[in-house]
């Protein structure tokens, strides 16, 4: 009976000199963390996916509880619905942010760039780009291990085992960058999401000269400028054998696509031409 | 027994055949890429149309690391332009054609070199005189990596060099280039290191050469006997990778190179035999680096060729005899270290020291099975290193764990990957890890310049 009393006394007795230790450093150490950043934060995807610039979503809603306009705050991940449900908690006015989205810029697909040699090392698109140009022999084009759907927090990428290419999920993808980042030879590129969805771009990346383009690929841009003489905007330039549509000043048009040799040029959520349907 | 270094190592076998070095006619063009070497890419210094001589400098070094390039026939200039790789990349180049008196003349102007100076003139000549002479005879480490040899002969300020290593290991199984150099001309790589011990100010010199080699170790003995200067030659013990850089220096000398030092941080410069041989042949008759000598192993008639660089890795396999029907893969060096090519219709370069031809029941990989931590790889690395743990950190993208691990330190040899049971491709992990990490160790470098 003794012993149980004694160890009852001191577990109880050390509890309490703990209790009154807890309660002295949690006064004497309090920090005051505003609520609006915990409030801000569960409005944000929590992906940290980095996209806006800060180390990860905490760090975004500390940001904006701070900032005195949101102006340069944004979270493309979260999208301008919650972006205004966040200005209008702190009471400050939302900005408006042009959607993006990733865009790949390879046509590549295993049909038209037919497969020369063999790569049996590790899948993974960096260490296939450091031991030689690839399977298809394109030094610039997609390698199709999918270092891009590794890096996607937001399921919005994936390799397509028909083309072995990598399709963007214009409903996920938030324009975060991340697989751009991950592509060891910069074939994703971030651009405006477009009016609608409506977009205009070049699907290659290649910077050989086109007769080497042609004969390892299809769909490659061989640099003819055909549709940059066609551009009635000054929206195409090539150069180092190489089409760039700006988004800016492309008025979506489709003139170059219509005029594009390869089919390199590509186009997105347009609506069926009257002149498709009669055919 | 000959001596080795301390850690890991492999025996492979060795497929070594002696064979003599058979010279290649000089083929009728050639395309010379700007980039043969580690460093920057060499500067075109001839245009299209333009006439040149065996021997020109057609490219010239551009920057502090860099080598120029030299064509091996005479002729005209048909091509600046782009051209392809081994690799399948697109890279700058020059192509050279010769007609038929270009190609008759070379050939006689091949087989009979005149001496540009007397062995007396050789003698003579001080260190500044010889690095300036390796530079402009575009001489690169001709054991594979091709890192400009002027370059690594400067030391540092507030370093100082007290040896010389002469690399004779030529450990990877297959490559006989080495041996076929020191049995055949032993007396022109003494002379060429002669040159390289007044180049870097040293007044020892060490050879060391693998014990399966016993008549490149006898000519290699008597020929350091008569050359007047401090010459050790040493037998190692045949273990891959002997021929790694810090491997011999510990073989040799028992110093072992810090981690992230240069190997003239423990008063080392290592210089391959035939980079040294090449020296001899720049000073004496004023030829530059535009021949070497590759092992082709794989086809009907394998063996040692002095091939121009620049020549079409295809032409040179015609002259081996073809390559056969199941062929899976053809590598570049040997085989622990080479790297497979995409094609064959693409040049030679000065770092080419071996075309290897593999049997596609060869060249394919095994199934992988998990790791069974054996430590095998642990055991094999001559580094030191844990590469098990290193692969999977890189595998998952544990970047900053394999930083810690010494990720950089890896010399690439794959003994690791050689060694395991269970098939599992740690170099490649390893190999992808130490490049992000040192991406990451430069961006930081460069953060903190900026600052």
């Amino acid at each position: 009976m003794q012993v149980i009393l004694i160890t009852v006394l001191v577990l109880g007795a050390i509890g309490v000199v703990g209790a009154a230790l807890l309660y002295v450093v949690a006064k004497k150490f309090h920090t005051h963390e505003d609520p609006r950043i915990g409030e801000v934060e569960s409005l944000l995807p929590g992906a940290n996916c980095g996209a806006c610039g800060r180390s990860g979503c905490h760090d975004f809603a500390t940001a904006c509880v701070a900032a005195d306009s949101l102006e340069s705050l944004v979270c493309p991940g979260a999208g301008d619905a919650a972006m205004k449900r966040i200005a209008a908690l702190l009471g400050l006015e939302a900005s408006v942010a042009t959607p993006q989205i990733a865009v790949v810029k390879c046509g590549g697909s295993c049909e038209m760039r037919p497969r020369r040699v063999r790569y049996d090392g590790i899948r993974l698109c960096s260490a296939e780009n450091a031991v030689g140009a690839g399977e298809s022999m394109c030094g610039y084009g997609c390698l199709g291990c999918g270092d891009c759907v590794s890096a996607c927090r937001f399921d919005a990428i994936h390799i397509d085992e028909a083309t072995g290419l990598p399709v963007v999920d214009e409903s996920k993808c938030t324009g975060c960058g991340a697989c751009a980042d991950a592509c060891p030879r910069k074939v994703i590129m971030i651009r405006s999401k477009g009016p609608r969805g409506m977009r205009v771009w070049v699907a290659c990346s290649s910077r050989d000269k086109g007769a080497y383009t042609m004969k390892v690929c299809k769909a490659g841009c061989i640099g003819c400028r055909k549709c940059a003489g066609v551009c009635s905007h000054d929206a195409i330039t090539v150069n180092g054998n190489l089409a760039v549509i700006d988004p800016e000043k492309c008025k979506l048009c489709r003139k170059c696509e219509a005029v594009c040799p390869t089919g390199a040029i590509r186009t997105s959520n347009f609506p069926v031409r009257k002149s498709d349907c009669s055919v | 027994m000959g001596t080795t270094f301390n850690k890991g190592g492999i025996h492979p076998a060795e497929n070594k055949t002696a064979a003599d070095i058979e010279d290649v006619e000089l083929p009728n063009e050639v395309t010379l890429l700007l980039s043969q070497h580690i460093g920057a890419p060499a500067k075109a210094a001839v245009s299209k149309g333009d006439r040149v001589r065996r021997g020109d400098m057609v490219a010239t070094a551009c920057g502090v690391v860099s080598a120029c390039v030299h064509t091996p026939i005479s002729g005209v200039v048909t091509k600046v332009d782009r051209s392809l790789t081994p690799y399948g990349y697109m890279a700058d180049s020059i192509t050279v054609k010769a007609d038929e008196a270009d190609h008759c003349d070379d050939e006689v102007r091949r087989k009979n070199v005149e001496p540009c100076r007397s062995i007396d003139e050789l003698d003579g000549l001080d260190g500044e005189r010889i690095r300036a002479m390796v530079a402009d005879a575009g001489i690169v480490g001709l054991g594979g990596a091709a890192f400009p040899t002027h370059v690594k002969l400067a030391v540092p300020k507030g370093l100082k060099a007290d040896v010389l290593i002469v690399n004779g290991a030529e450990c990877e199984p297959y490559l006989t280039a080495d041996d076929a150099i020191m049995r055949l001309c032993p007396d022109e790589i003494m002379g060429g290191i002669k040159l390289l011990m007044r180049a870097v100010d040293v007044k020892r010199a060490i050879v060391g050469i693998e014990e399966n080699k016993p008549d490149a170790i006898v000519a290699m003995k008597r020929a350091a006997a008569c050359c007047g200067v401090d010459v050790t030659v040493v037998p190692l013990k045949v273990k891959y990778p002997q021929g790694g850089e810090k491997q011999l220096i510990f073989a040799l000398t028992g110093r072992e190179v810090p981690s992230g030092g240069l190997p003239v941080s423990v008063g080392a410069v290592v210089q391959n035999v035939a980079t040294a041989r090449a020296v001899y042949r720049a000073a004496l008759y004023g030829e530059p680096l535009m021949e070497r000598v590759v092992t082709v192993a794989g086809t009907a008639r394998p063996g040692n060729y002095r091939v121009p660089v620049g020549m079409g890795i295809n032409e040179l396999l015609k002259v081996a005899g073809g390559i056969p029907a199941d062929t899976g893969k053809i590598v570049i060096g040997g085989p622990m270290m080479g790297k497979a090519i995409e094609t064959i219709y693409a040049p030679l370069t000065k770092g080419s020291s071996g075309i290897l031809v593999i049997l596609e029941r060869e060249a394919s990989r095994q199934a992988v099975m998990p790791c069974i931590r054996c430590g095998a790889c642990v055991e094999a690395c001559p580094m030191g290193l844990e590469p098990y743990l290193i692969s999977t950190l890189s595998r998952f993208r544990m970047f900053d764990e394999a930083e810690e691990q010494k990720v950089t330190n890896c010399i690439e040899c794959g003994s690791c990957s050689y060694v395991c049971p269970a098939a599992r491709p740690l170099l490649d992990y390893v190999r992808y890890g130490k490049a992000t990490v040192a991406e990451r160790i430069r961006q930081r470098k460069k953060k903190c310049e900026d600052k």
